[in-house]
């Protein structure tokens, strides 16, 4: 299954991942830009993305632990989500999604 | 004055790594001084998700961060490590005769004979929220802790975010500041439910103001802000303001670690699969933060490369002594240092 990830320069980007991945972990391991520094824990917010308008109902509401931990970055917009709390999916064949500027590495 | 400490081993970074080097290194009799930016050990452990369940350390089915670390500080108690909290190292000096000076933020001077660097993924430093040109304003108008509180008398301080900094922040400026915003992106607060009940109180009392939205844009000259600007919900605000303190948490930086002169690789230290030693002599690097061929950021790879580090750094710091290799299971000499025998 694919994922359609633009990152912080706004380069486009197909990535395939497998079910059960995290979104996470895809954008990581096709090395795109993205801090990801607790692992997916939830322990962090360095993995976050917004998600394309099309494909909100079918991603969802993120948990209130998610919530709080968005509080942790300072460009949360009403579709942020942290990519690591969204799992590959059918249901999430050809996702899109945006790699937040608080997802960059140093 | 500096204070000048001399010791065989300087361990930068407390986390699992790192004090499981200090077992290591103490069953060999070395001497062990930790440095780290955190107030207490555990680093990521600590830091990051002390109650989360961690589940692939070898013989602990399950355990937390903050156990895992309270366990290790047991197990390291018998060779009396000495920590020093709330600092960093600036800089490592080899010296002639192979030793090394470090220098810290805290005008202490180290004379070490091997260096470990068990840093994780560098140091935790603020989280800088995504506004342009922030740096500009930074320790001169924009801070990210409140070091001295007269900093902030009579000002108009915006502080944004909704955890315990933000919350507690709050309640103890307000009696000294001209006026003082909040500023979070929602109306449900991480604080303790406490301090978000005496904040409300402020608020009612207009001695706060409480606004949601978040920041976008500073508004200043020569480092000194005059405005900041918010996104709202019902469009852009511009608040005076001549202090912020945006609080969003902490994340790792690798900040000094990239000028000491060693071999890097993608924000990590290169380091050899016998010693564990860096592209310098005497300075080993273990955990998160070295590099190697099949490199797996894990705890338990950590803890291996403590071991193998620890005969590495033994040679070095006791030339010429021979070494012999025991299990504590049967060694009195071992049982001895452990304090059981």
């Amino acid at each position: 299954m694919i994922i359609h990830v633009t990152d912080q320069a706004g380069e486009n980007h197909e990535l395939e991942g497998l079910e059960g991945w995290r979104v996470m972990e895809v954008i990581r391991d096709w090395g795109l830009n993205i801090k990801a520094e607790c692992g997916g824990a939830l322990s962090c917010a360095t993995c976050h993305v917004y998600v394309d308008a099309a494909w909100m109902d079918a991603v969802g509401a993120p948990s209130d632990e998610e919530e709080d931990m968005l509080d942790s970055v300072g460009d949360v917009r009403s579709n942020s989500r942290l990519s690591c709390q969204i799992l590959m999916s059918d249901a999430l064949d050809g996702l899109k999604v945006t790699l937040a500027a608080s997802a960059a590495k140093e | 004055m500096s204070t000048e400490i001399t010791t065989d081993v300087v361990v930068i970074g407390a986390g699992p790594c790192g004090l499981f080097a200090a077992f290591e290194l103490g069953l060999l009799d070395l001497k062990c001084h930790f440095i780290d930016i955190l107030d207490r050990p555990g680093g990521q452990c600590a830091e990051l998700y002390p109650e989360k369940p961690i589940y692939d350390i070898p013989g602990f089915p399950v355990v937390t961060g903050q156990q895992l670390t309270d366990n290790l500080m047991a197990q390291i108690a018998p060779f009396a490590p000495e920590f020093h909290f709330n600092r960093m190292v600036n800089s490592i000096e080899k010296q002639e005769d192979g030793s090394f000076k470090l220098a810290t933020d805290a005008d202490e001077i180290f004379h070490t004979k091997v260096v470990v660097i068990a840093a994780g993924g560098g140091s935790f430093q603020p989280k800088r929220p995504p506004v342009p040109e922030i740096e500009q304003f930074e320790n001169k108008s924009v801070f990210y802790a409140v070091r001295k509180m007269d900093d902030f008398r009579g000002q108009d301080v915006v502080i944004v975010g909704g955890g315990d900094s933000a919350l507690d922040w709050t309640l103890n400026l307000q009696p000294i500041v001209r006026t003082l915003t909040l500023v979070h992106r929602r109306d449900a607060f991480k604080a303790a439910p406490a301090s978000v009940n005496k904040m409300k109180e402020l608020v009612a009392e207009g001695k706060v103001n409480f606004q949601l939205g978040q920041i976008a844009k500073l508004d200043g000259t020569d480092g000194q802000i005059n405005h900041v600007h918010l996104t709202t919900e019902a469009g852009d605000l511009s608040i005076p303001a001549t202090r912020l303190l945006p609080f969003f948490g902490l994340t790792m930086k690798l900040g000094p670690v990239a000028d000491w002169g060693l071999e890097l690789n993608d924000n990590t230290i290169v380091v050899d699969t016998e010693k564990f030693e860096t592209s310098v002599p005497g300075i080993f690097a273990i955990g998160d933060i070295n590099y190697y061929p099949g490199k797996l950021k894990l705890i338990l790879s950590g803890f291996h490369e403590a071991a193998l580090m620890a005969q590495a750094a033994k040679a070095i710091a006791s030339p010429g002594e021979r070494v012999v290799f025991q299990y504590t299971t049967s060694s009195t000499k071992l049982q001895k240092k452990l304090g059981v025998a």
